[in-house]
């Protein structure tokens, strides 16, 4: 199972682990993990949501697009999702590749992905109240029937 | 039937997590304004749709059977 959303905590070896191959002369990982100040603003802990069957679905297609741009990279992804809390580790990403710009390339790209088009929410609770994070503006139309570029943020 | 399916904020306005409705033959916009004046769904015009988990377009057609979800912003990772 090389991606997946998980209800428990996430057992990151066992992510790189299914990533490593002969050909490999680099395996890079990305660990994200929850942040405790956001804008000068603390947060006490974060609750993840996810539409699984989709979000997998949607990782898949991220591990199917580095492998077409990056030769021969092979990509594990972990979501989680419940209550997290302050350094927990939400998601995990191993990518590897014959050389080690690509691994870093292509790792960049799928936390980048991720932020575009998997369906995972985040719920921020801080000492004074909750909120649902997506684009707190609530300003922007996905045109495309998804984000683009510049919809990023953080 | 169809089944509609609710995430995040959105989830909260609709007070549900799922409905069953009839809404074959419509056009995703169609639909996003039925709910929007149904279950008071605000700033639905900026939500993502999918159809059978496949992001869809407003101009998309609904078939029976076929299950939506409204996705607003994704906020992973």
């Amino acid at each position: 199972m090389k991606f997946q959303i998980s209800k428990e905590p996430i057992n990151i070896q066992q992510v790189i682990d299914q990533v490593v191959q002969r050909e490999a002369g680099a395996i890079t990982t990305f660990i994200g993990t929850v942040r405790e100040i956001t804008h000068g603003k603390k947060t006490l802990y974060l609750v993840y949501e996810a539409y699984e069957s989709m979000a997998v679905k949607r990782l898949e297609q991220i591990g199917k697009e580095i492998e077409e741009r990056w030769k021969g990279a092979d990509v594990a992804i972990v979501h989680r999702v419940g209550k997290l809390d302050i350094t927990d580790v939400a998601v995990v990403i191993a990518v590897s590749t014959p050389h080690r710009a690509d691994a870093y390339e292509a790792n960049r790209y799928a936390i980048e992905r991720i932020k575009e088009i998997v369906p995972i929410w985040k719920k921020e609770h801080w000492e004074d109240g909750q909120e649902w994070i997506g684009n707190q503006l609530e300003t922007v139309a996905y045109s495309k029937g998804e984000p683009e570029a510049k919809h990023l943020d953080e | 039937m169809n089944k509609l399916l609710f995430f995040a904020h959105l989830k909260d306005e609709a007070g549900a997590e799922t409905l069953s409705i009839d809404v074959s033959g419509k056009t995703i916009a169609e639909l996003k304004t039925i709910v929007s004046e149904q279950h008071g769904l605000t700033k639905i015009d900026s939500v993502m749709t999918a159809i059978n988990e496949e992001f869809a377009e407003d101009d998309d057609i609904i078939q029976q059977g076929d299950t939506i979800a409204f996705i607003p912003p994704v906020s992973g990772g």
